[in-house]
């Protein structure tokens, strides 16, 4: 059980990033649990700049935009 | 189902040679096409039932040939900037800044603005990734006032529809209003001026694992951006270019000239007030800004009308007052909107 944190004040791209890991976690057979961190003070305490962010198992993997699919597969597989 | 898992990570070079060729043909044909658009227009106006109003016509003129031109220019400006960007992060820019001293780090800060994707909607986390892992405050602003203002847009647009000498003297001036207004703040030390909880936060800079960047992967980069950018201003631009055929075809020259020319001393601190408030794209002011150059109005004034709207704008520091109290939010207006009239001034005076 991996636990992913999507990091983002609730724009659509973070939105769009949470469900892009919900999606590839089902197509990979990986279960996830996935919880939208929203809240600026806490966002900030991962130390990134641009957001959506992804945190999987409290190490952040991405910053910035969308993540790729073929990234986020490999991310969860690790 | 689980048996997916063991191809996906591997495959990631894939062919770029296809995508470069493809992109050297669109551009190519990008030219060939801007070469003829103004053929093109005239034609199209000529074919138009218009009544033989010179004013209807002109301003149908503006109209018909500038939007297609600034539509093709923005899409080819953005997407190259896309490109450039994709070599850009803000969690590198923020590296490349971090326990800069002030001066040296005002002038990078400035610079980086130009080249770092930032939109408004993430200005609070950019904000507190900066401060909270050792960005001078100042530093911080020059980045906040720079990346705005001096970006691909306005610059591309100012280049074509106005002139290169107008586009080097905006980024110039507007590089130099990030730099010295974010040493002002600086000197001023008002980290305590910060929200309470921007203060609290101590991250250290996060190291990101390297993503798989291929050159495919940095076209496709430039097409989302065109994607994004053109897709969200375009109606800003149909607007502003309407707007601009209308000064261009019925404003009479004197009116304006009287109001916004040189003589008129206080045009300038006036545009600067309107201009805060007011909030778009630099692609939806540019075409207005061409045809008020071309009423002969001061390029100071307009110059200094243009920088308030794109660098200060109320949406931004509404977003912003989530970070900064509003005694700092003042003087954020303040320092940065004394700067504009100043060179609103200086440029009045120089160019007469």
């Amino acid at each position: 059980m991996k636990d992913v944190k999507v990091l983002g004040p609730g724009c659509k791209r973070c939105e769009t990033t949470a469900e892009m890991v919900r999606a590839e976690a089902q197509k990979l057979g990986v279960e996830v649990k996935v919880e939208k961190v929203t809240d600026y003070a806490e966002i900030a305490q991962f130390g990134i700049v641009s957001t959506p962010g992804i945190v999987i198992d409290g190490k952040v993997v991405h910053a910035g935009g969308l993540p790729k699919a073929e990234d986020l597969a490999k991310w969860l597989a690790a | 189902m689980s048996a997916d898992t063991s191809q996906s990570p591997t495959v990631i070079s894939r062919s770029s040679a296809l995508p470069a060729a493809a992109t050297v043909a669109a551009v190519a044909l990008w030219f060939v096409v801007y070469w003829r658009l103004e053929d093109f227009s005239s034609w199209i106006v000529g074919l138009l039932p218009l009544p033989q109003d010179d004013h209807l016509k002109e301003a149908a003129r503006f109209f018909v040939y500038d939007t297609p031109k600034v539509l093709m220019l923005l899409t080819l400006v953005v997407f190259g900037m896309g490109v450039v960007r994709s070599f850009f992060s803000p969690e590198r820019t923020r590296a490349l800044l971090a326990g800069r001293r002030e001066g040296i780090g005002n002038i990078a800060a400035a610079g980086l603005g130009i080249f770092t994707p930032f939109c408004s909607c993430s200005a609070v986390p950019l904000f507190v990734g900066f401060v909270s892992a050792g960005v001078p405050l100042g530093v911080t602003f020059s980045f906040l006032i720079s990346a705005p203002m001096v970006n691909e847009v306005a610059l591309g647009l100012l280049f074509a529809l106005v002139g290169w000498q107008v586009a080097l003297t905006y980024l110039g001036f507007g590089l130099g209003i990030a730099m010295v207004s974010g040493w002002v703040i600086g000197r001023l030390h008002l980290e305590g001026w910060l929200e309470e909880w921007v203060r609290n936060v101590r991250a250290g800079a996060v190291e990101l694992p390297a993503e798989s960047i291929s050159v495919a992967d940095r076209i496709k980069a430039g097409i989302e951006a065109v994607r994004d950018i053109v897709g969200k201003v375009w109606m800003w631009i149909i607007v502003g270019i309407a707007a601009g055929a209308f000064i261009h075809g019925y404003v009479p020259s004197e009116l304006l000239a009287s109001i916004m020319g040189k003589g008129a001393w206080w045009s300038v601190p006036a545009v600067v007030l309107v201009g805060i408030p007011m909030y778009s794209n630099a692609a939806g002011i540019i075409p207005v800004v061409e045809a008020l150059l071309g009423k002969g109005v001061a390029l100071g004034t307009v110059l200094a009308f243009m920088m308030s709207v794109t660098a200060l704008s109320l949406p931004e520091m509404i977003i912003l007052r989530k970070v900064l109290t509003t005694k700092l939010i003042a003087v954020f207006i303040g320092v940065v909107g004394l700067g504009i009239i100043a060179v609103g001034y200086l440029f009045n005076a120089l160019f007469s």
